[in-house]
C-alpha cells in the first residue's frame, strides 16, 4: 500500500510518521504512535470520541485524513497534563465531579472541552453545551460534564 | 447514628485517574503479542437455506490465516434455550446470523476476505410480525426445538404465567375499569464503547479470554460447558475483564460473537480478537425487547386499586436470549408496584425472523412500567381523582407483602409522589392549566437488595492488608462506568477503619475472585458492600489478635529504646488491660486503639507496625492478614406460580415531568423533571446522582426518541445519525430528589440504583403529554410525528 510521511507537532514534540496514504489520524495515533486515548466509536464522524486537538480546533480525528496534518500540531488526551503529570484543570474537574464513568466517551470530551475553553475561558452553559454537542455519552446525562467544565473554567480564571 | 467517616461522602473517583488521561485499556486498546484479526460475515437474508459457502478465494488472500464456517466446526448449540449454534449451517433465520469469520493478520485484510467468500441461498418465507408468528401456517422460524423435536408453532416453550387473588372478584368489587393497549420497540444500549474480546490458548488448550462481560463467572460456565461439547472437556477457562466502556445490559449473555473469537483462536493457535463496529453494535446485538401489552385495571370508588389483568406479547426474534425471560422482570411491576389484590399477567414470546433481544438497564421493567403507568393515568381519569393522589391512595408501604409475596421493608414511595408534587407545584399546575403544558408522573419498584434468579445470589470478596498498611480487594463483580472501585473503596475503608486511598481493587478476573452472580440488577452495591463489610469485621478481627499480641511488646520496646537514649526517662505506668482484648478495641483511619480511650498516649498506633509486628516474628509462627467471605442474603427463588421473596429490599421512586408540546411542530420540550428516588442511603451522593442522571437520559431517549427501525427483519438505521440518542444540546432540566430511609439489611442502608432511574421516565412524560394536549400516545417512542397525527385524529 502507498504510504505517505507526514512531519507534525504531537503533544509539543516535532513526530515524523511513515503510514498507508489512506489512514486517518486516529488509526496513526493508536497504530503508529500507540496514544490510544483517542477511541474510535464509531469510525465515520457521529460520536465524538475519537476528537482530538488540531491547531487549537476539536476535530474528529477518524475522519482526518493523514496527509492532511502535515506541518500542523496536534494535541491529544495524552498531552494535556503537565509533563510532571499534574492534571489538567479539566482533568481533575472530570474526577472530582463524576464527569467519567465507564470513561470512553471522556478523552473526546475531554478534548473538545478543552479547545472550548483555551478559546473561551468563561463560556455560558450553552456554550459548553454546544462544544461537546458531537460528543455521545450514555452514562452521565451529559449534567456533571457540564458541570466539571465549568468547574474547571472557574479553576483556570 | 454513628458517624461515618467515608460512607455519605462525596469520595472522588480518584482511583480511576487513568480514565481521564487516555491510560485505560480498553479492549480496543488491548494487543497480545501475535493477535490476529476476527471478523464475521452475516446473513444476506432474513430467512433462506445455505446452498453452498465458497471461501476458496478468501482463504487465498495473503494474510488470512482461518476462514471457518459452521461447517468447520462442532455443531453444538448455545444460547438461554439452546436454539442456535455458534455458526450457522444449513438455515439463517435473520440478519445477523453469522454464516462464516474470517481470522487475518489486521482486520483490513479480514475485512476484504469477507467479501471474497461466497454464499449462495435459498430464499424461505418469511414473518415479522408476532401477531401473524402465533397464526397456524405462518412459517415456522424453527423446524425442530434443541433436542431435535419437531415444533409446529413459532410461539416459544415459555409460557410466562402470574396468578394472584382473582380476576373475577376483583371485577365485581370495582367502580370503575379502563382497558388500554400499548407497546415498546427495541432500543439499543448504545455503549460507547464497542462489544469485542480477545481469546487466547496455551499450549495445553487452556483459554484466557479478555472480555468486557458483567458476569465473569457464568460467563465460565458457558464456556466450560461448550469446551465439554467440543472436545475441550477439563480445559481450564479464565474471563479477564478489561475496562468496560458501559453495559447496559449487553454484557449479561455470553454472545455468539465471543464463541467465535475463540473458535478462530483455536484454529490458528493464536490469540485472536474480535472488535465490533458501530453499525454492528446496531444490527448484531441484541436490543432491548420490544413488547406489546393488553392492560386492564379497575378500582373501587374510594379509588382502592381492585384487579390489574395484563397480556404481554413479546416478538422473540428468531433466537432466544435474555430478552424472553424480561416477563419474568415484568411481574414484579405487574404484581407488586401499587397495593392491588387480584393480579393476572400473562406473557408469550412468539419467533419471528427479526433481530432477537436481551437485557437492557431496568430488564422488562421499563416496558411494563409503561403499561402499568399509562394505565393508571387513564383509571384515575375515569374514577375522576387526582393521578399523584391516585398513586398515593395506592401506594406500597413499609410491612407490605406484595402479591408476589415480595416483601416490602423500607419504602420511601410516600415522599416520593409527594416530593415529585411539590417540586412540579403540581397542585397549581393541575388547576390552572396552560394551553399545551402539561404535568405527568410514573413511580417504580424494582429489587433493590440483590435478585435471587440463580440458585446462587452471592458474592464474595477476599481481602488482605499487607505491612505497607495496603488493603487489596478482589471482588468478583465488573465496574461498567458505574464507580464501584470508589464506592466499595468507601466501603471497605469505613467497615475496615482504613482510608480510601489505601485501597486498591481488583475486579472482574475469575482467576482471582470467588463466585459472584454478575453485575445486574442493580445489586452490585448491594452484594459486594455486605460481602465487604463482613469480611472487613474478619480482616479487623485478625489485626485486633494480632494487636493484642504486639502492642503490649512493642510499646515497652520503644520505651526500652527511649531509656536507651535517654536515661532520665522513666518508663509510664500503663494500664495494659485496656489492650488486652480485642472486642475492646478498634481501628479508625489506620490506627488501632482503645474503644474506652481512643486518644490514648500511648496506646494508640498504626495498623502497619502491627502487621508487620505479626509477619516478621521468627521460625514458624508469622502471620498475613487476610480474609474471604462469601455473602448470600437469605433471599427466595420465585416458585412455580412465580412468587417468592427474591430480594432483600426494593427500589421506589417516583419521576415527575413538565411538558410543553408544540402543537404545530409536534415537539415536546421537557421544562421540568423530577427524580425522587428512595436509595436507601447514599454512599457516595455525587456518584449516585450520576447513575440517576444517566438513566433518566436514557429514559428520556426511551420516551421520545430512541428505535431501532427494523423492516422486514432489517435494521434500518444501525448509525448515531439516524439512531437519535440524546446529546448535551438536549437540556433536560432534571432535579434529583435522593429519598434516605436507610434500610437495615443494606449496606450502611443501601439500596441498588443503577436502573431504577429509567424506569418510570417514559410513562411519567407520557402521561405528562396526556396532560397537555389531551392525547395519549400509546407507543414508544413518542415522536413529533406520532403526536402530530393523534392531534390530527383528534380534530
Ligand atoms: S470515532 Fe470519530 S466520531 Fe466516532
Ligand atoms: S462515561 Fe460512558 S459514555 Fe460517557
Amino acid at each position: 500500500m502507498k504510504k505517505v510521511s507526514v512531519s507534525f507537532t504531537l503533544n509539543g514534540d516535532p513526530v515524523t510518521a511513515e503510514v498507508p496514504v489512506t489512514w486517518s489520524l486516529l488509526k496513526t495515533l493508536r497504530e503508529y504512535f500507540e496514544l490510544n486515548g483517542a477511541k474510535k466509536g464509531c469510525g465515520v464522524g457521529e460520536c465524538g470520541a475519537c476528537t482530538v486537538i488540531v491547531d487549537g480546533d476539536a476535530v474528529s480525528s477518524c475522519l482526518y485524513p493523514i496527509p492532511e496534518i502535515e506541518g500542523r500540531s496536534v494535541t491529544t488526551i495524552e498531552g494535556i497534563a503537565s509533563a510532571e503529570g499534574e492534571l489538567h484543570p479539566l482533568q481533575k474537574a472530570f474526577i472530582e465531579n463524576n464527569g467519567v464513568q465507564c470513561g470512553y466517551c471522556t478523552s473526546g470530551m475531554l478534548m473538545s472541552a478543552k479547545s472550548l475553553l483555551d478559546q473561551n475561558p468563561d463560556p455560558t452553559e450553552d456554550e459548553i453545551r454546544t462544544s461537546i454537542a458531537g460528543n455521545f455519552c450514555r452514562c452521565t446525562g451529559y449534567i456533571q460534564i457540564v458541570e466539571a467544565i465549568g468547574m474547571a473554567a472557574e479553576t483556570i480564571k | 447514628m454513628s458517624e461515618y467517616l467515608y460512607v455519605g461522602k462525596s469520595i472522588p473517583r480518584t482511583i480511576e485517574t487513568d480514565k481521564v488521561t487516555g491510560r485505560a485499556i480498553y479492549i480496543d486498546d488491548l494487543k497480545r503479542p501475535g493477535m490476529l484479526y476476527g471478523k464475521i460475515l452475516y446473513s444476506k437474508y432474513a430467512h433462506a437455506k445455505i446452498k453452498n459457502i465458497d471461501k476458496s478465494k478468501a482463504e487465498k488472500l495473503p494474510g488470512v490465516r482461518a476462514i471457518l464456517t459452521g461447517y468447520d466446526i462442532p455443531d453444538v448449540r448455545v444460547g438461554f434455550i439452546k436454539d442456535q449454534t455458534v455458526l450457522k449451517k444449513d438455515v439463517v433465520r435473520q440478519f445477523r446470523d453469522e454464516v462464516a469469520a474470517v481470522a487475518a493478520i489486521s482486520p483490513e485484510i479480514a475485512e476484504e476476505a469477507l467479501g471474497l467468500i461466497k454464499v449462495e441461498y435459498e430464499v424461505l418465507p418469511t414473518v415479522f410480525d408476532p401477531v401473524e408468528a402465533m397464526k397456524e401456517g405462518a412459517p415456522l422460524v424453527h423446524e425442530v426445538d434443541a433436542r431435535g423435536r419437531p415444533l409446529k408453532s413459532n410461539i416459544l416453550p415459555l409460557p410466562w404465567k402470574f396468578y394472584a387473588g382473582d380476576i373475577e372478584t376483583g371485577r365485581k368489587a370495582s367502580a370503575y375499569t379502563v382497558k388500554d393497549s400499548v407497546s415498546t420497540t427495541w432500543v439499543n444500549q448504545c455503549c460507547m464503547g464497542p462489544s469485542g474480546c480477545v481469546a487466547e490458548f496455551d499450549m495445553n488448550n487452556n483459554l484466557t479470554l479478555y472480555d468486557q462481560t458483567n458476569v465473569i463467572h457464568l460467563g465460565k460456565q458457558r464456556i466450560m460447558e461448550y469446551f465439554a461439547q467440543i472436545g475441550l472437556k477439563g480445559k481450564k477457562v479464565r474471563v479477564v475483564n478489561a475496562i468496560v466502556g458501559g453495559s447496559f445490559g449487553t454484557k449479561l449473555d455470553t454472545d455468539i460473537y465471543e464463541f467465535i473469537c475463540m473458535q478462530l483462536a483455536l484454529k490458528t493457535r493464536k490469540p485472536v480478537k474480535i472488535l465490533f463496529s458501530r453499525e454492528e453494535e446496531f444490527f448484531a446485538l441484541p436490543p432491548r425487547q420490544p413488547a406489546i401489552f393488553d392492560i386492564e385495571q379497575g378500582c373501587d370508588k374510594e379509588g382502592r386499586l381492585t384487579f390489574r389483568k395484563c397480556e404481554a406479547l413479546l416478538d422473540n426474534g428468531a433466537y432466544t436470549s435474555w430478552g424472553a425471560t424480561t416477563p419474568s422482570v415484568m411481574m414484579m411491576p405487574m404484581s407488586s408496584l401499587y397495593r392491588v389484590p387480584n393480579v393476572s399477567f400473562e406473557a408469550t414470546c412468539v419467533y419471528t425472523n427479526n433481530i432477537y433481544c436481551q437485557a437492557m438497564r431496568g430488564y422488562g421493567n421499563p416496558q411494563a412500567n409503561f403499561a402499568v403507568e399509562t394505565s393508571m393515568d387513564t383509571l384515575a381519569e375515569e374514577a375522576g381523582i387526582d393521578p399523584a393522589e391516585f398513586r398515593l391512595i395506592n401506594r406500597n408501604q413499609s410491612g407490605d407483602e406484595t402479591p408476589q409475596r415480595l416483601k416490602i421493608t423500607s419504602c420511601g414511595l410516600e415522599e416520593c409522589i409527594n416530593s415529585v408534587k411539590e417540586k412540579l407545584d403540581w397542585d397549581k399546575k393541575k388547576k390552572d392549566k396552560k394551553k399545551a403544558r402539561g404535568v405527568g408522573m410514573a413511580s417504580l419498584i424494582h429489587v433493590a437488595g440483590g435478585a435471587r434468579v440463580y440458585m446462587s445470589d452471592g458474592h464474595g470478596i477476599m481481602i488482605k492488608v499487607d505491612q505497607n498498611g495496603c488493603v487489596d480487594v478482589f471482588e468478583s463483580g465488573t465496574d461498567q462506568g458505574q464507580g464501584s472501585p470508589t464506592v466499595i473503596s468507601q466501603i471497605v475503608a469505613e467497615a475496615l477503619g482504613f482510608k480510601p486511598e489505601d485501597i486498591s481493587l481488583t475486579m472482574g478476573d475469575t482467576g482471582l475472585s470467588l463466585w459472584d452472580a454478575g453485575t445486574h440488577a442493580s445489586r452490585h452495591t448491594f452484594m459486594a458492600g455486605n460481602a465487604a463489610i463482613r469480611c472487613c469485621e474478619k480482616v479487623k478481627k485478625q489485626i485486633l489478635d494480632m494487636a493484642v499480641q504486639y502492642m503490649p511488646k512493642l510499646i515497652k520496646g520503644g520505651f526500652k529504646r527511649k531509656k536507651r537514649k535517654d536515661p532520665d526517662f522513666v518508663q509510664p505506668d500503663l494500664d495494659y488491660s485496656l489492650i488486652s482484648n480485642p472486642e475492646d478495641m478498634d481501628i479508625r483511619d489506620r490506627m488501632v486503639f482503645p474503644k474506652s480511650d481512643p486518644d490514648h498516649p500511648y496506646f494508640k498506633m498504626d495498623v502497619r507496625e502491627i502487621v508487620r509486628s505479626g509477619l516478621h516474628v521468627g521460625v514458624g509462627d508469622s502471620r498475613v492478614v487476610v480474609a474471604e467471605e462469601f455473602y448470600d442474603p437469605p433471599t427466595e427463588m420465585l416458585d412455580r406460580e412465580m412468587k417468592g421473596n427474591l430480594s432483600m429490599t426494593y427500589a421506589f421512586g417516583t419521576t415527575g415531568v413538565e411538558v410543553e408540546v408544540d402543537e404545530e411542530t409536534g415537539e415536546v420540550t421537557i421544562l421540568k423533571l423530577i427524580a425522587a428516588h428512595d436509595v436507601g442511603k447514599a454512599i457516595n451522593p455525587t456518584l449516585l446522582l450520576g447513575q440517576v442522571y444517566g438513566a433518566v437520559y436514557t429514559g428520556v431517549g426511551y420516551g421520545l426518541t430512541e428505535e431501532i427501525k427494523v423492516v422486514n427483519g432489517r435494521v434500518m438505521n444501525p448509525n448515531f445519525r439516524d439512531y437519535k440518542m440524546l446529546t448535551a444540546k438536549d437540556v433536560i432540566p432534571i432535579t434529583p430528589v435522593v429519598v434516605e430511609p436507610g434500610d437495615e439489611a443494606g449496606p450502611f442502608g443501601a439500596k441498588g440504583i443503577g436502573e431504577p432511574g429509567l424506569v418510570p421516565t417514559a410513562p411519567a412524560i407520557a402521561n405528562a403529554i396526556y396532560d397537555a394536549i389531551g392525547v395519549r400516545i400509546t407507543d414508544l417512542p413518542i415522536t413529533p410525528e406520532k403526536i402530530l397525527t393523534a392531534l390530527n385524529d383528534k380534530q
